[in-house]
C-alpha cells in the first residue's frame, strides 16, 4: 500500500525521530527512578532502611560475633556487682543490658527483624487485599460497592486497640496474629483510594474502548486499570510502612503484639516503665531506632510520591539544570 | 467510494431502537425521577459496503445510537439484527462472538488508548480477549496491522504519549481491524485532529474499505466531512431520525426544516458562498432530552410550525418528487426553491438595541 | 489605520526535553476594523503569540516588538497591561470551562470585568450583564445571569465568554478557536454576532483558527502560520483562489468543501506537523513540500511580495508569480522544483509521495 511505505519512510526523516525520540514514555518505574536519583533526601532515606535492612538480616550474626543470643539472660556478665543492668560502652556490651542482663544490641538487631518483616508483610497484604476490594467497588458499582465501601468506613472507624483485645484474648498474641491484624486495620486507606481512582477510570474512553472489543470485566480491572493505579497504589504502600511498624509497635508495647522474651521495639519500650533516668539507654534506642527507620520510609514515600506527579516536573528540571548530564 | 450495494443486502437492521438512561435520586435508596430520552424510536438501515453518515448537533443522540448498535449496553427497547443474528437482547457473554464483527472507533485519539499500556498490546487486545493468536503469531500480525494502516511496525514497543494525534487515531484503526469486522463504527473519527491530518486519517480509511469489503457507520459533526465520506446520509434530532437520504439528494435538496437550517449553518471553505448564504433562524435553544416536546420534537424552533406540529409526531415518509430512499419526518417538508427565513436581520436588530442602550 | 503591529515576535520555552521554539520570528499587522484570520494547524504557534502580546506567558524568552496604538506591548509593566486587557483588547480562549472561574456567578464575573476598568455601581454592572446576556442570545437572561459556569452547556459558557469579552467595546478581539467547541448554528450565530458588532463598533478581530470554513465567512486578512512562523498573508479571496505557498496550497487540498468537486479524493500533506524542540533547518515546510527544493532545506525563506494581489506576501523559494490552486499550476511547480533538486532534497517524504504517486493534489 503507498500510504503505508510512506508513513514508514515519514518516521525516518531526520525531522520526525528527534521529535520522537523527545518525548519519552516511560514506565512508573523508570520514571521514579530517573527522579530519585536527583533527590537527595531521598537517597538518604534509601541508605537508612538499607542498613537497617542488613541490620535486621545480620542479627543472628551480631549474636554470633557478641556470644549473646537476644533472650539470653546472662546474670553473670550482663548484670554489675549489685544485679544493676549495665550501661552502654561496658564490655562485650555495646548497648548496653537491661534488667535481666540481655543484650540490648543484640536486642535491636532482632527486634529490627520483627519490625520490617511485620511492617512489610503487613502492607504487602493491605496492599494486595485493599486494590482487589477497591477495584470490584469502584468498577462494579452498585450494590457491592455499597456494601464494600461501608466496610471500609466502619473498618477505619473501628477502635482497633479493643479489637485486638479481644482478638489476643481468644487467640493469644502471636506474630502471624499481630500481621493479620495490622493487615486488616490498613487495607481500608488503600482500597478506598484505589476505590475512588477505578471509579474515574471506569468513565475513560480506553474501557469503553475494551468493552467494545469484547473484554470481560475482570479483565478490564486487571489488566487495563491496574496499570493506571500503579503510581499511587506505590506510593500508598511505601507511605503504608511505617504506619504498620509504628502499628506494630503499639501493640507490641500494650503485650497485644509479640511476646517477650521475643524482642520488638514496642515491647523493649514497655520493659523500660518506670525506669526514668538511670536506666535511659532501655528505652531511647528503641526509640531511635523506630524514629530512623519510620522517618526513613516516610520521606521515602513523599519523595516517591513527588516522582511520580507529573506537577512537580519543574523541580525536577530545575535539579537537571544544575548539574547537567 | 464504492458503489452502495443492492437493496435487501442489509447488514445492520435498526427498528424502532429506543435507549433511555434514568436519573435516580435519593439519598439511600435511589429512585427513578425521570429519564433522558437519548435515543426514542430510531429505524434505520446500514447496507453492506456503504458508508452511512450520521449526522446531528449535541444531544441528538448520534453517539447513542452508535453505541445501541454496537451494543455496548442493554437497549431499552427495540430490534437491533446483525448480519442476520438478533441481538437486541443477547446478554454480555453472549454477545462477545458477535463483537468480532463490529467495531468502534473512538473520538479521542488522546482518551480511547490506555496511556499506561503498550501500543503493540493495545492493538494485540482484541487478538488476545478472543484467544485468536498468542506470542509470535499476534506479534506479526499486529505488526502487519500497524503497516496496513501506516504506522511503523518497529514502534511495536512504544507507549501511546510517544506518538502524535494523527498517528494514536491509526492506533485506534489498527485495534478495529484486527479482528476483520464487517462493520467499523466511527465516531467523530477526525474532529479531534489537525485539518491535514484529518485528510490522512479521511483516505486511510476509504483505502481500508476498497481494500477489506468494510461496511462505516460514520458520526460527525462536520457536514462537508460527511458529505465527503458518505453515500448515504441520516440527520438526527433529539433523538430521532428527522431525515434520510442519498449523500447528494440530502445536500440538493434537503427536505426537512432542520436539515435546511443546518446546511446553511455549516462552513463552507469557500470565500464567495460563505458570505452570500443566508442563514435559516432556529429560535430559542435545543430542548433538553429529558422533557422533550410533544409531536414533533423540532416544533419549537422551526420557522414553519403549524398546530398540529405539536400534536402529532411525523413519520419518516418520502416526499411526492423524490427517490425512494429519500425520506423526511416532517408534516410540511421544504419544496424544491422554497427559502426560509434568514437570520442576519435579527441578529443586527439585536446588536443595534444592545449598542442603543448601553452607556458608553 | 494600523491597530496592531508585531515585527519578529520570538518566543521561547525551555523545557526538561529541550527549548521549545514556539514562535520564530513572527510579523504581521492588524488595520482598525478589519478582520485578521489567522490558520495554522497544532505548534503553528498561532495561540502562543496571541498569549504573548498580552503578557500572558510571563516564563517565556521573549523577543521582538509588538505595538499597540504605537505602544510596545512586550515591555508594558504588569499593570498597564491590565488596563489594556478587557478594555482596549479582549481576548476569548477555546475552552470556556477552564476559562470561567467555576467557583462564582457568571453574572457576577461579566459585572467583574467592566467593575475592574470603569466605575459603575453593582446595580448597574450587573444590569449591563443581564443586557449582555440577552446579546449574546442566551434565554432568560435574568435568571441565567446567577447560574454557575457548570449549570451551562457549552454552547452557553462560550457565549459568556464572547458577552464579558464584548462588554467593554474594545478595539481588538483576539478570539483563540472561539468557535471549535460549538454546534454549527451556534457557531454560525455567533460569527454572525461577531461580525455585526465589529461593523456597529469598528472593532478589529483577529480569529485564530484552524478550520477554513471560519476564515472564508469572516477574515478579510488571512495569515497562514506553520511551524512558529508566517507561511502566507493575503486577502480572504487571493487565499483561498490564488495562494502561493505550498502549505496553504496543501491545507486547502485537505478541506473537503475547498476542493472543487465534493467526493473527490482528498489530498493531504504528508506527515505530521513539527516537533517545536527541534524545528527543521531551512523552511520549517520543508519535509512535508511536495516541491521541496535543494535550498528549502538550507535556507529560510522571507516574506516576500507576491503579485498576485494586493498585500500578498509569501514565504517561499518558489517564483513569485506562481499562485493558484489546480493541475496546471501543481504540474508547473513541480517541474520548477525538479530543475532546483538535488541529492538531499530528492529523498525528502513529501517530494517523495508527490513523485512516486499520483499527482498530489488532483
Amino acid at each position: 500500500m503507498s500510504l503505508s511505505t510512506v508513513e514508514t519512510k515519514a518516521g525516518a526523516t531526520p525531522g520526525e525521530e528527534p521529535a520522537v525520540k523527545g518525548i519519552q514514555g516511560r514506565t512508573p518505574l523508570q520514571l521514579v527512578v530517573a527522579r530519585l536519583r536527583t533527590d537527595r533526601v531521598a537517597i538518604i532515606s534509601i541508605v537508612v532502611i538499607v542498613l537497617i535492612i542488613a541490620l535486621a538480616i545480620g542479627a543472628p550474626l551480631i549474636a554470633a560475633i557478641t556470644g549473646h543470643g537476644p533472650t539470653d539472660t546472662n546474670v553473670d556478665n550482663g548484670t554489675d556487682a549489685n544485679g544493676q543492668p549495665l550501661p552502654p560502652g561496658s564490655a562485650g556490651y555495646l548497648l548496653g543490658t537491661d534488667n535481666l542482663g540481655r543484650d540490648i544490641l543484640v536486642r535491636i538487631a532482632y527486634g529490627a527483624r520483627v519490625s520490617l518483616l511485620v511492617g512489610v508483610l503487613a502492607t504487602a497484604i493491605a496492599t494486595i487485599v485493599g486494590v482487589v476490594v477497591g477495584l470490584f467497588a469502584g468498577y462494579y458499582g452498585g450494590w457491592l460497592d455499597s456494601i464494600l465501601a461501608r466496610i471500609m468506613d466502619v473498618v477505619l472507624s473501628f477502635p482497633y486497640v479493643l479489637f485486638a483485645i479481644v482478638l489476643v484474648s481468644v487467640f493469644g498474641s502471636s506474630l502471624p496474629l499481630t500481621i493479620l491484624v495490622i493487615a486488616f486495620f490498613s487495607f481500608a486507606a488503600i482500597g478506598r483510594i484505589v476505590r475512588g481512582q477505578a471509579l474515574s477510570q471506569r468513565e475513560k474512553e480506553y474501557v469503553e474502548a475494551a468493552h467494545s472489543l469484547g473484554a470481560g470485566n475482570l479483565r478490564i480491572m486487571f489488566v487495563d486499570i491496574l496499570p493506571n493505579l500503579v503510581a499511587p497504589v506505590i506510593v500508598l504502600a511505601t507511605l503504608l510502612i511505617p504506619t504498620a511498624i509504628i502499628f506494630e509497635a503499639t501493640l507490641s508495647f500494650l503485650g497485644l503484639g509479640i511476646a517477650l522474651p521475643t524482642p520488638s521495639w514496642g515491647n523493649m519500650l514497655s520493659d523500660a516503665e518506670g525506669v526514668g533516668f538511670q536506666a535511659w539507654w532501655f528505652y531511647i534506642f528503641p526509640m531511635v531506632f523506630l524514629l530512623l527507620t519510620t522517618l526513613a520510609f516516610n520521606l521515602l514515600g513523599d519523595a516517591v510520591r513527588d516522582a511520580l506527579d507529573p506537577r512537580t516536573e519543574r523541580i525536577f528540571a530545575g535539579r537537571r539544570k544544575k548539574k547537567p548530564a | 467510494m464504492p458503489d452502495p450495494s443492492e437493496d435487501g443486502d442489509v447488514l445492520v437492521r435498526a427498528e424502532g431502537i429506543v435507549k433511555h438512561f434514568p436519573i435516580k435520586e435519593g439519598i439511600f435508596f435511589k429512585h427513578q425521577v425521570g429519564s433522558v430520552q437519548a435515543v426514542d424510536g430510531v429505524s434505520l438501515e446500514v447496507r453492506r459496503g456503504e458508508t452511512l453518515g450520521l449526522v446531528g448537533e449535541t444531544g441528538c443522540g448520534k453517539s447513542t445510537l452508535a453505541r445501541s448498535i454496537m451494543r455496548l449496553f442493554p437497549l431499552t427497547a427495540g430490534r437491533l439484527t446483525f448480519d442476520g443474528a438478533d441481538l437486541s437482547t443477547l446478554s454480555r457473554s453472549q454477545m462477545r462472538p458477535y463483537r468480532r464483527g463490529m467495531q468502534m472507533i473512538f473520538q479521542d485519539p488522546y482518551g480511547s488508548l490506555n496511556s499506561r499500556r503498550r501500543v503493540g498490546s493495545i492493538i494485540g487486545d482484541p487478538l488476545a480477549i478472543h484467544k485468536l493468536a498468542s506470542g509470535a503469531e499476534r506479534r506479526r500480525r499486529v505488526q502487519g496491522l500497524m503497516e496496513v494502516v501506516g504506522l511503523n511496525p518497529e514502534h511495536y514497543n512504544r507507549f501511546p504519549a510517544e506518538f502524535s494525534g494523527g498517528q494514536r487515531q491509526r492506533i485506534g484503526v489498527a485495534r478495529a481491524l484486527a479482528l476483520h469486522p464487517k462493520l467499523i463504527v466511527a465516531d467523530e473519527p477526525v474532529s479531534a485532529l489537525d485539518v491535514s491530518i484529518q485528510a490522512q486519517i479521511i483516505n486511510l480509511l476509504e483505502d481500508l474499505q476498497s481494500e477489506f469489503g468494510l461496511t462505516y457507520l460514520f458520526i460527525a459533526h462536520d457536514l462537508a466531512v460527511v458529505q465527503h465520506v458518505s453515500d448515504r446520509v441520516a440527520v438526527m434530532y433529539l433523538g430521532k431520525i428527522v431525515e434520510v437520504a442519498e449523500v447528494k439528494d440530502l445536500y440538493n435538496t434537503p427536505r426537512h426544516p432542520y436539515t435546511n437550517a443546518l446546511l446553511s449553518a455549516s462552513v463552507v471553505a469557500d470565500p464567495d458562498k460563505a458570505r452570500t448564504r443566508d442563514r435559516i433562524i432556529l429560535s430559542g435553544d435545543v430542548p433538553s432530552p429529558i422533557t422533550p416536546p410533544s409531536g414533533c420534537r423540532f416544533h419549537t424552533r422551526c420557522p414553519k410550525a403549524q398546530p398540529i406540529c405539536s400534536t402529532e409526531e411525523p413519520l419518516l415518509k418520502r416526499g411526492a418528487q423524490d427517490p425512494s430512499g429519500h425520506l423526511a419526518a416532517c408534516h410540511f417538508p421544504v419544496a424544491d426553491g422554497e427559502k426560509l427565513a434568514s437570520e442576519k436581520a435579527t441578529i443586527l436588530h439585536t446588536v443595534e438595541g444592545f449598542l442603543a442602550e448601553a452607556p458608553t | 489605520m494600523t491597530l496592531l503591529a508585531v515585527d519578529n515576535l520570538t518566543v521561547s520555552f525551555p523545557t526538561a526535553d529541550g527549548t521549545v521554539q514556539a514562535v520564530r520570528g513572527l510579523s504581521f499587522s492588524v488595520d482598525t476594523g478589519k478582520t485578521l484570520g489567522v490558520v495554522g494547524e497544532s505548534g503553528s504557534g498561532k495561540s502562543v503569540s496571541a498569549l504573548t502580546m498580552l503578557g500572558l506567558n510571563p516564563g517565556a524568552d521573549i523577543s521582538g516588538s509588538a505595538l499597540f496604538n504605537g505602544k510596545e506591548l512586550l515591555t508594558m509593566s504588569q499593570q498597564d497591561l491590565r488596563k489594556i486587557r478587557g478594555a482596549d483588547i479582549a481576548m476569548i480562549f477555546q475552552d470556556p470551562l477552564s476559562s470561567l472561574h467555576p467557583h462564582f456567578r457568571v453574572g457576577w464575573q461579566i459585572a467583574e470585568a467592566i467593575r475592574s476598568h470603569t466605575h459603575v455601581s453593582k446595580q448597574d454592572a450587573r444590569s449591563q450583564a443581564v443586557e449582555l446576556l440577552r446579546l449574546v442570545n442566551i434565554p432568560q437572561p435574568e435568571r441565567r445571569v446567577d447560574a454557575y459556569p457548570h449549570e451551562m452547556s457549552g454552547g452557553m459558557r462560550q457565549r459568556v465568554m464572547i458577552a464579558m469579552a464584548l462588554a467593554l467595546k474594545p478595539k481588538l478581539l483576539i478570539a483563540d478557536e472561539p468557535t471549535t467547541a460549538l454546534d454549527a448554528t451556534v457557531q454560525a450565530q455567533l460569527m454572525e454576532l461577531l461580525v455585526q458588532m465589529q461593523s456597529e463598533v469598528g472593532m478589529a478581530m483577529i480569529i485564530i483558527t484552524h478550520d477554513l470554513g471560519v476564515i472564508a465567512s469572516v477574515a478579510d486578512e488571512v495569515l497562514v502560520m506553520y511551524a512558529g512562523r508566517a507561511a502566507e498573508r493575503a486577502d480572504a479571496r487571493t487565499t483561498f483562489f490564488s495562494p502561493h505557498h505550498p502549505y496553504t496550497r496543501g491545507l486547502l487540498g485537505s478541506v473537503p468543501s475547498a476542493t472543487g468537486v465534493i467526493g473527490t479524493r482528498l489530498t493531504p500533506i504528508i506527515g505530521s506537523p513539527p516537533s517545536l524542540i527541534s524545528v527543521p533547518t531551512g523552511c520549517g515546510f520543508h519535509p512535508r513540500c511536495p516541491f521541496a527544493m535543494e535550498m528549502c532545506i538550507d535556507e529560510q525563506p522571507d516574506l516576500v511580495p507576491i503579485p498576485a494581489g494586493p498585500s500578498h506576501t509569501s514565504a517561499c523559494w518558489l517564483p513569485p508569480e506562481m499562485t493558484g490552486v489546480g493541475i496546471a499550476m501543481d504540474t508547473a511547480r513541480q517541474r520548477y522544483a525538479s530543475t532546483h533538486r538535488g541529492t538531499r532534497s530528492a529523498k525528502l517524504p513529501g517530494v517523495i509521495a508527490a513523485v512516486e504517486g499520483a499527482a498530489v493534489y488532483a
